[in-house]
């Protein structure tokens, strides 16, 4: 039939564009990034050795709450957040969740050396003259480390996130999402669809690391979940030079992450598409009526 | 006044005052159109499909948003995207009509090509469509500044640039266009007046005019045929309905335009639901930063083959600039349609399929506009700027050569 000779010669010409405009042309200008390694495996594995959470503790109170607070084990904060950021750089994370957000070994090879884990050489050097805000503790041994990491996994296990009682499963889910990104986004990053404002004032922050936090509102639609899970695993791989530091997060935490800034910055998505179909069934059978209609109409004419 | 009879019906009343019963027949029952159609014919109704559903959901999205440089972005983005009750679903479908209407678009002009319907007394129909070519390109380029996103400003900052390169008044002509030295604040508020009411207003009037182009030389039909439109009209009056060679208007031509009316818009709405990010650049999901040049900066899609063809020339020719040549090839390549009608010298009114030279020309065309169009995205080094180069030539050439071969196909189809 020849209509549909028609029809096939514009689809194909059609696709082929589209292939070329759409596809092919991400595919040359974003290449594939990696995929994310939530095993950290450039770093040290140190998980063999194991950790005993009560002398952790001991070293907890003795290196880090000097800085750190640990709210869920009763460490406050030292003093207000811009005096924190003021003082450091940036502000220091509270602790709390800090043994279930990091992943383990990362977050032993943080405490041994932060620069090198979190990728962050070209920022502090000798030559830039900053010196990363937590200094390493490369003098401990890995079996005090460990202890520190099993002590915060201990910690970690008993925090709960607070909701209303009369939450639904999808708030309860949802403020999940929004407790781990504050906890391992926030510092630095705004959110302002969701109502969060950085911890750390932007202009202290872009002193000290060389450039502004982006609020994170839309990234989730400027970049996509597929580059967001590779780019948060490990920023130098996608954005060379990048003042974000890599911050391993586990999986888990990482899911926790991007479904969130879904929930903020694609709010529509269920209406969307619980809808899309409901429409296109519609104009299903307008099509429909409109084909029977013309076929009575054109038998007298034919 | 004229002598004036009571009304018997309602009906009467309104044709005693406004002639409604022979509006009707002017306009729907007696406005003929051949029977001898495809599906193509309907690609009009679905364009003015289109243009209400621009029309009414650019209605509604003007309702929130902000025309100012610190607001707009969050207006679209949050306001109409997140607060707004099927705020999404209007710029969904604004977003993805605009980038739909150029295809329908694309379609329907080189039906017209194919079919050379814009010769032989069909000149006017042919250059108030390139007129609405032109009004909906400036319509879709200034729509795009809108939302503010980094594309949103970076294409806007690329394509005022373009005409810095014209003699003498370049640089004036760019601050004057912009408001500023910079794209700013006043080019946005200037770009939503173009976008939202001069724009609109000329296409309404651009659209009459097509239309109203129509009426004399007719609409033209599948086989290029002429062929005595009131004497097949007063065979279908008379109800020899199969064998007149026209059908009316209203119901017969848009019964079957609604149908493919019908199926084109299950195909919209996927998009609009499931598949829009084509339409919607992710760049531009980040706000413009004045600062901050994106990797890769390229216009909609329905831009990419002119644009190609501005960047297809990077190296100097006889003493002349690359970009001085990208710049006529660009004039070039955007006014040469408007005269296609007499750049065809062949007085053969058929398909492409029969004419003996031009069909050779047509497909050449088409695969020259896709090369063009693709590479018009691709980053322009290494390969791709040849590509482009190449492509580029082939377009001016294909267009110094068509009344050439029109003339031979001419002189061939007179000496059969």
């Amino acid at each position: 039939m020849k209509e549909m000779r028609i029809l096939a010669t514009i689809v194909a010409l059609v696709l082929v564009t589209y292939y070329g405009i759409e596809p092919y042309a991400h595919h040359i200008m974003h290449p594939e990034p990696k995929p994310a390694d939530y095993s950290f495996s450039d770093l040290k594995n140190v998980k063999k050795v194991k950790g005993n959470a009560a002398s952790g503790k001991a070293l907890v109170e003795a290196n880090c709450v000097a800085c750190h607070s640990i709210e869920s084990a009763g460490f406050a904060k030292m003093m207000p957040d811009a005096d924190a950021a003021a003082s450091y750089g940036v502000v220091p994370p509270d602790l709390s969740t800090a043994g279930k957000i990091y992943e383990t070994n990362y977050l032993a090879n943080f405490i041994y050396d932060p620069v090198t884990a979190s990728h962050l050489s070209h920022k502090y050097s000798a030559e830039s003259g900053k010196t990363h805000p937590m200094p390493a503790y490369n003098w401990m041994s890995s079996q005090e480390i460990m202890d520190i990491v099993a002590y915060l996994q201990q910690v970690a296990a008993t925090v709960k996130v607070e909701v209303d009682d009369e939450a639904t499963i999808e708030e309860q889910l949802k403020a999940q999402h929004r407790a781990t990104f504050i906890d391992a986004c926030g510092r630095c990053h705004s959110m302002a669809y969701a109502g969060w404002s950085a911890l750390t004032p932007s202009d202290t922050l872009k002193a000290h690391m060389g450039a502004a936090a982006p609020d994170l509102s839309q990234y989730i639609k400027s970049r996509g979940e597929h580059y967001l899970h590779s780019f948060i695993n490990d920023p130098q791989q996608l954005l060379h030079g990048t003042s974000m530091p890599r911050v391993g997060l586990t999986e888990e935490a990482q899911e926790d992450v991007i479904t969130y800034m879904e929930e903020i910055g694609d709010s529509k998505k269920a209406d969307r598409e619980s809808l899309g179909w409901k429409v296109m069934l519609y104009m299903l059978v307008f099509a429909l009526l409109a084909l029977a209609w013309k076929k009575e109409i054109w038998k007298d004419v034919h | 006044m004229a002598e004036f009879k009571k009304a018997e019906s309602t009906l009467e009343w309104f044709d005693q005052r406004l002639g409604v019963t022979n509006l009707y027949k002017v306009m729907m029952s007696e406005y003929w159109i051949p029977k001898k159609i495809n599906f193509l014919w309907a690609m009009g109704v679905i364009l003015v499909m289109l243009f209400k559903i621009l029309l009414i959901s650019g209605i509604f999205l003007l309702m929130y948003y902000k025309p100012d440089v610190n607001l707009a972005f969050d207006s679209v983005n949050y306001t109409i995207m997140q607060e707004v009750g099927y705020g999404w679903l209007m710029r969904h479908i604004h977003a993805v009509g605009a980038s739909v209407v150029f295809l329908v678009i694309y379609i329907h002009m080189f039906t017209g090509i194919y079919y050379g319907s814009y010769k032989k007394g069909r000149e006017m129909i042919w250059i108030s469509g390139m007129l609405l070519f032109v009004l909906f390109s400036a319509e879709g380029f200034s729509g795009y500044m809108l939302p503010w996103g980094q594309m949103s400003y970076w294409a806007a900052y690329v394509i005022t640039e373009i005409f810095g390169g014209i003699p003498f008044i370049g640089d004036e002509l760019v601050v004057w266009i912009r408001g500023n030295f910079y794209v700013s604040d006043a080019t946005l508020t200037r770009f939503f007046m173009l976008h939202v009411l001069l724009i609109p207003l000329a296409i309404l009037g651009a659209i009459a005019f097509h239309f109203y182009a129509l009426r004399f030389p007719h609409v033209n039909n599948e086989d290029g045929e002429f062929f005595d439109f009131d004497e097949e009209a007063e065979k279908y009056l008379a109800g020899n309905k199969k064998e007149s060679k026209v059908v009316p208007f209203w119901p017969v031509f848009l019964s079957k335009d609604f149908m493919v009316l019908g199926f084109f818009m299950i195909f919209f709405f996927y998009l609009v639901f499931y598949h829009y990010s084509f339409a919607m650049d992710a760049i531009n999901f980040d706000k413009a930063d004045g600062l901050k040049t994106p990797a890769h900066i390229y216009p909609e899609w329905y831009f990419l083959w002119s644009y190609e063809v501005l960047r297809g020339f990077f190296f100097d020719i006889a003493g002349i600039s690359g970009k001085d040549l990208g710049l006529i090839a660009f004039a070039i390549a955007n006014g040469i349609f408007l005269v296609f009608p007499w750049l065809d010298r062949s007085p053969l009114v058929k398909p492409a399929n029969q004419r003996p030279y031009f069909k050779y020309w047509f497909w050449l065309l088409i695969a020259d506009l896709i090369v063009l169009t693709i590479y018009g995205k691709l980053p322009p080094t290494g390969v791709n700027a040849w590509v482009g180069f190449f492509s580029s030539m082939t377009f001016l050439i294909l267009f110094a050569l068509l009344p050439v071969i029109t003339k031979m196909e001419a002189k061939k189809v007179g000496g059969e």
